[in-house]
């Protein structure tokens, strides 16, 4: 490969280093209430949003917030090159429907919970290769319909584990271009799917503790740069097992991350709001970017930050042929100038 | 006052043993419910779980291992009146009013409630 943005095994380097310009979130009133409640853009009052269906809820919610991306960028759709969504629900439905009304070239796509790192990667690479001028990638969960695909249907109130997790209901949305102004993307680290076996569909932090171990130590081997380079490094939804557990992890593999990691999934809710482990989906990484860590980045509050999501790769029928979770984790540096 | 006193004890143990198994093991709710209903069959069988609902009444009768009682006594009951026929008859005909009153309260609450959240 004669590529000079391709570093080392798995990471690329943006040469032109395109922008984020605009983000967007709308959260739920859980997520509301939770620490960071006042980043985001706008609050639900009720999960089902006036809707008939708590899917049909959640398009409207990732439809409004790539309206409000766009909108927050000054630009228009039609000036939109390509978008780029994806969601938990089968076929990615929240996403289809969700983008149905715009008329801008659309790809779907799946990674589970690191499908917000897949679009901006993607979204990056698309900007820096000079194919696209403005790309809007985003990504959406919602807990309801989470639970009726994956679990059970909230309506029959079955007991949650101490070690499961709460799927963010919420989508984030962000604007990448080549020229404007914002915090740059720099580089981005591709994972690959590991799975060491866990079977534990509540308890999926440790389930993709290895993939988050492995992509942030590809990470500084592929760039030799050192966790002191970053002011920040945070998963998406490791939760709190799932945080430790990588620490340790990383910790053996000789790369200390102490006072410096943090998770999505940890910082979305509080203690008293009875989440168990911590928040999990799409809509965690990707309104927590697009909310809090946008708003940190662009005060100049962090010069440098990796957010890392991680997805569990399962499907309620894997989990009921009593298959393991292959997990993955996609890292993506964004960094101010 | 007695009756309520079994009924709050042996209905509470059952529910303990439940949610012992639910935080210490890998059961998911669906295990345990089928576990139940097979474990008061059996129980029943066994000649175990009647003398517990005559100490206890609903104690033992509302927890799901009284569903599986229910079913085995009746399935007892109706060999006595008809024979064979009655391992595939008794054990709906005893259990009929709770499972179509499950149906009939289950669809008036889904049209009456819309969940929120």
């Amino acid at each position: 490969m004669s590529g000079t943005k391709k570093v080392g095994k798995q990471t690329v380097k943006f040469t032109h280093q395109p922008k984020i310009i605009s983000t967007a979130s709308i959260v739920g009133p859980k997520e509301g209430e939770g620490p960071l409640g006042r980043y985001f853009d706008k609050v639900l009052t009720d999960n089902i949003y006036g809707e008939k269906s708590w899917e049909k809820a959640e398009s409207k919610i990732f439809k409004e917030t790539i309206e409000l991306a766009i909108q927050k960028a000054g630009l228009t759709e039609d000036k939109i090159d390509f978008l780029l969504c994806g969601d938990l629900l089968n076929q990615t439905i929240a996403s289809n429907f969700a983008v149905r009304d715009f008329p801008i070239p659309f790809l779907g796509l799946y990674g589970a919970c690191s499908t917000m790192v897949e679009a901006m990667v993607l979204a990056a690479m698309l900007v820096d290769g000079g194919f696209a001028d403005y790309v809007v990638a985003g990504a959406s969960s919602h807990h309801d319909t989470a639970e009726r695909q994956y679990r059970y249907p909230t309506e029959q109130g079955v007991q949650r584990p101490l070690t499961a997790q709460w799927t963010v209901t919420g989508a984030g949305v962000v604007t990448i271009a080549t020229e404007g102004t914002g915090p740059n993307i720099t580089y981005a680290t591709i994972g690959q799917v590991i799975d060491l076996g866990q079977k534990d569909a509540d308890n999926m932090g440790s389930a993709m503790a290895p993939a988050a171990t492995d992509t942030i130590f590809q990470h500084f081997k592929d760039t030799n740069h050192s966790p002191d380079d970053y002011d920040l490094i945070i998963t998406g939804d490791l939760g709190k097992l799932g945080k430790k557990l990588t620490q340790e992890m990383l910790k053996q593999k000789g790369l200390d991350l102490t006072g410096k990691l943090e998770d999505c999934g940890v910082l979305i809710y509080s203690d008293k709001q009875d989440v168990h482990s911590g928040g999990s989906g799409c809509g965690c990484a990707a309104t927590v970017f697009s909310g809090y860590l946008y708003n940190q980045l662009t005060n100049k509050k962090y010069k440098r930050i990796m957010l890392v999501a991680t997805g569990a790769l399962l499907s309620p029928t894997s989990s009921q042929q009593g298959e393991s979770i292959p997990s993955i984790a996609h890292a993506i540096v964004v960094e101010n100038n | 006052m007695r009756q309520y006193i079994y009924a709050f004890v042996v209905g509470g143990i059952i529910c303990v043993i439940a949610q012992v198994l639910m935080d210490t093991t890998k059961l998911k709710p669906a295990h345990i419910l089928v576990l139940f209903v097979t474990l008061g069959g059996v129980l029943s069988a066994l000649g175990v779980y009647q003398p517990l609902v005559n100490i206890a009444g609903a104690g033992a009768t509302i927890p799901i291992p009284g569903f599986g009682h229910a079913m085995v006594s009746g399935v007892l009951e109706e060999i006595e009146k008809s024979g064979i026929v009655g391992v595939f008859s008794g054990g709906l005909k005893a259990t009929a009013i709770g499972l179509s009153a499950a149906v009939l309260f289950g669809y008036i609450m889904a049209l009456l409630f819309n969940p929120k959240g």
